[in-house]
């Protein structure tokens, strides 16, 4: 099996996709002749014409009503955003339109879109590049929110949302494009959507996360480990709309405590919504409060100052040992 | 790969040609020779902070940073058309013309850094921020225009954008309902001819970015971006227009980035070959200006040596001043978030692991 880094995961996940069925496009700002601004689209053009796999113009509310359209007519379009915070370019089209679709219509069409971008923070990147809007999209019924955490996830959740019949937002956080190398198989697999991941087993505690606060969470409970001998069990979420209940409610009937990671800002995101389902359904097996560790609500800030504003590792810690005193 | 060459066969304004000849003597502006020469310093001292900012973004001295070599004559020829208090909408990569109408270049290198106060625009400096979201600008400079017609004040909003940004709905809807109100709007749209590797004939079936003012009903016109007059004039034009209450322009000037779209990884070799660098290289705008002063004799070594000295100093003075200025603090940042800051956002900045505010 080959060692694969996350971007070259999602390029193999697109090529297997591609070659698997031709219903298959992919399209964006700069993903054909250049082959994507992070090179996800590296050769694909090439490979499978230009027809298949192309350059549009520069206009997201276009790239997003292109899905649609396309989508509506039988197509299977992975469209990328070049980086998240252009998203509002195209939110008519992808939750006013594309995720109502089936709904407005009562089943007689439906969109079966694929909407790549790229987001996060620590890699220092200009305005409106890394913030995480994930929360708008959590809010809008009837498109689904995956964001991968590693190489091996990536492909096989992204070639899931290529073959899913619901409009999916596919979240791939810049920090781990290159990050790591990770056992990737060459061939056509998929993960499943709509359902979280035990990563590390514990009992004292359940320390919820997705995409690439996962790492962050994984260290955290290993310093948990080595400092206060605490076994702490992390989730990640993968899709983060619909959100996996019951993996959550599984573990917390287990450790009792929890904590829950998020890189979005605080209010009203998926920490929240996560709270208030262990709130809804597992409260009395709770010893102490759910606490939550985000970046305080405001816009994400400018690069000098992006590792002081992102949850660290210690913070994590910190936040654990309350819990568990509580 | 993008193979074509300067356009020649569409008709366009022009100045001076490549060998610093008056095409046509009535089209020289009427300026004095101090802003003849003015404008050369500008467009050399541009060039020289290019090369520098390029070389500190590589060394680490400097954060996001969007290439301007090519492009001088667009950005200054535009600008100095324009009074100070003429309001101006750059985009990421229209930082010298921000800087020349008066947004201090320590700043533009904090910008760059990436800290909130290279943001912080002086009072009574007309000029916004860079802007990110391609198209953006134009809408928001039409409310600024407005602003301008309502107060009956003679100024004028200028917006830069893209080749690629004239694919933008912004686009269409700023200068739309510039058209219905006949605001004092100026669009000058720089056409480098990629819109990062995308070439134009791929971002729009029209082959005069000029024309898509027709539809809305103001006037377009086309300039040779690399000459420094043509553009001045272009704008000249454009701004008395707009402040004898006659209404909008779109200025679609012709030029070309010799460097990478950004300096965060792109390889121009992926989608344009060496030959069409080459064939825009012979027309830069600086050479061409340069070869223009000498046959009026205004201009000499001594000029040229002037503004090297000058470059060098002011453009290491003002990193070295963004480099001593003094680091954000969450509470400062968050400060900016409301006029007025909730307590709920307030408790937020007591970070839980030391129960003391963040810095
Ligand atoms: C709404 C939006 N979409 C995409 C981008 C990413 N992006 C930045 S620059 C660029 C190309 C712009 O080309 P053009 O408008 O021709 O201007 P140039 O960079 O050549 O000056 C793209 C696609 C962005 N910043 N904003």
């Amino acid at each position: 099996m080959a060692q694969l880094t996350m971007i070259e995961a999602i390029r193999s996940a697109l090529s297997a996709a591609l070659e698997k069925d031709e219903r298959v496009l992919v399209f964006g700002e700069d993903v054909g002749q250049s082959g994507g601004v992070f090179r996800a689209t590296d050769g694909l053009m090439q490979r499978f014409g230009e027809a298949r796999v192309f350059d549009t113009p520069l206009a997201e509310s276009s790239i997003a009503g292109l899905a649609t359209g396309l989508s509506l007519q039988g197509f299977i379009p992975v469209a990328e955003i070049q980086f998240f915070g252009f998203v509002f370019e195209a939110m008519d089209e992808m939750i006013g339109q594309a995720a109502r679709m089936r709904f407005r219509t009562g089943g007689s069409f439906h969109c079966p879109i694929v909407y790549r971008t790229p987001f996060g923070g620590g890699v220092k990147t200009p305005e409106l590049h890394a913030d995480s809007l994930e929360g708008l999209f959590v809010q809008s019924p009837g498109i689904k929110v995956i964001v991968p955490s590693s190489p091996y996830e990536a492909k096989g959740l992204l070639l899931s949302a290529i073959f899913d019949e619901d409009p999916v937002l596919f979240l791939e956080h810049m920090k781990l494009y290159r990050s790591f190398r990770e056992e990737v198989p060459e061939d056509f697999y998929t993960l499943p959507l709509g359902e979280a991941k035990v990563v590390k087993a514990g009992k004292d505690l359940t320390l919820i996360s997705y995409g690439a606060m996962v790492r962050t969470a994984i260290k955290a409970a290993e310093i948990a480990a080595q400092e206060q001998g605490l076994s702490v069990e992390v989730i990640d979420l993968r899709t983060i709309s619909p959100i996996d209940t019951e993996t959550i409610v599984t573990s917390i009937r287990k450790t009792h405590r929890a904590v829950v990671l998020q890189e979005a800002q605080r209010s009203a995101g998926v920490a929240a919504e996560v709270i208030a389902r262990i709130n809804e359904e597992a409260i009395y097996d709770l010893e102490g409060p759910v606490l939550r560790v985000a970046p305080p609500d405001t816009v994400y800030p400018f690069t000098l100052f992006e590792k002081e504003w992102l949850p660290t590792e210690q913070l994590v810690v910190h936040q654990i040992n309350q819990a568990m005193h509580a | 790969m993008s193979v074509h060459a300067p356009v020649r066969e569409l008709g366009y304004l022009r100045v001076i040609d490549e060998e610093g000849q008056v095409t046509d003597s009535s089209l020289l502006p009427d300026i004095t020779e101090g802003h003849f020469k003015q404008l050369m310093e500008r467009m050399l001292f541009t060039r020289l902070w290019d090369e520098r900012a390029i070389k500190w973004t590589r060394q680490g001295k400097l954060g996001f940073y969007a290439p301007v070599a090519g492009q001088e004559a667009a950005m200054i020829g535009s600008e100095a058309a324009l009074t100070m208090d003429d309001f101006i909408l750059p985009s990421y990569r229209d930082v010298p013309q921000a800087v020349w109408h008066g947004w201090p270049l320590y700043q533009a290198f904090l910008y760059s850094l990436g800290h909130q106060h290279g943001n912080q625009i002086p009072e009574g400096v007309n000029v916004l921020p860079p802007q990110i979201i391609i198209g953006a600008q134009i809408v928001q400079a039409a409310g600024v225009a407005m602003a301008f017609a309502l107060r009956k004040e003679k100024r004028v909003a200028l917006a830069y954008i893209g080749d690629g940004g004239t694919s933008q709905g912004d686009f269409y809807e700023g200068m739309n309902v510039a058209g219905v109100y006949r605001l004092p709007l100026i669009v000058l749209v720089q056409n480098n001819q990629f819109a990062i590797s995308v070439p134009v004939e791929k971002q729009t079936a029209v082959k005069e970015l000029a024309k898509k003012a027709e539809a809305s009903g103001m006037e377009g016109i086309r300039v040779d971006g690399m000459d420094v007059l043509a553009v001045y004039q272009a704008v000249q034009g454009a701004v008395q227009k707009a402040k004898a209450g006659e209404g909008p322009t779109l200025i679609e000037a012709l030029t070309f980035r010799y460097g990478p779209h950004t300096m965060s990884g792109d390889d121009p070799k992926r989608y344009r070959t060496k030959e069409l660098e080459e064939d825009w290289r012979a027309r830069d705008p600086i050479i061409r200006y340069r070869k223009f002063l000498h046959t009026k004799g205004w201009w000499t070594e001594e000029d040229e040596r002037k503004v090297e000295t000058k470059a060098k100093d002011e453009v290491q003075a003002a990193l070295d001043r963004a480099n001593q200025f003094p680091a954000m603090s969450m509470k400062a940042l968050a400060s900016h978030m409301y006029a007025k800051m909730p307590i709920e956002l307030a408790d937020q900045l007591i970070r839980q692991d030391t129960k003391k505010e963040v810095k």
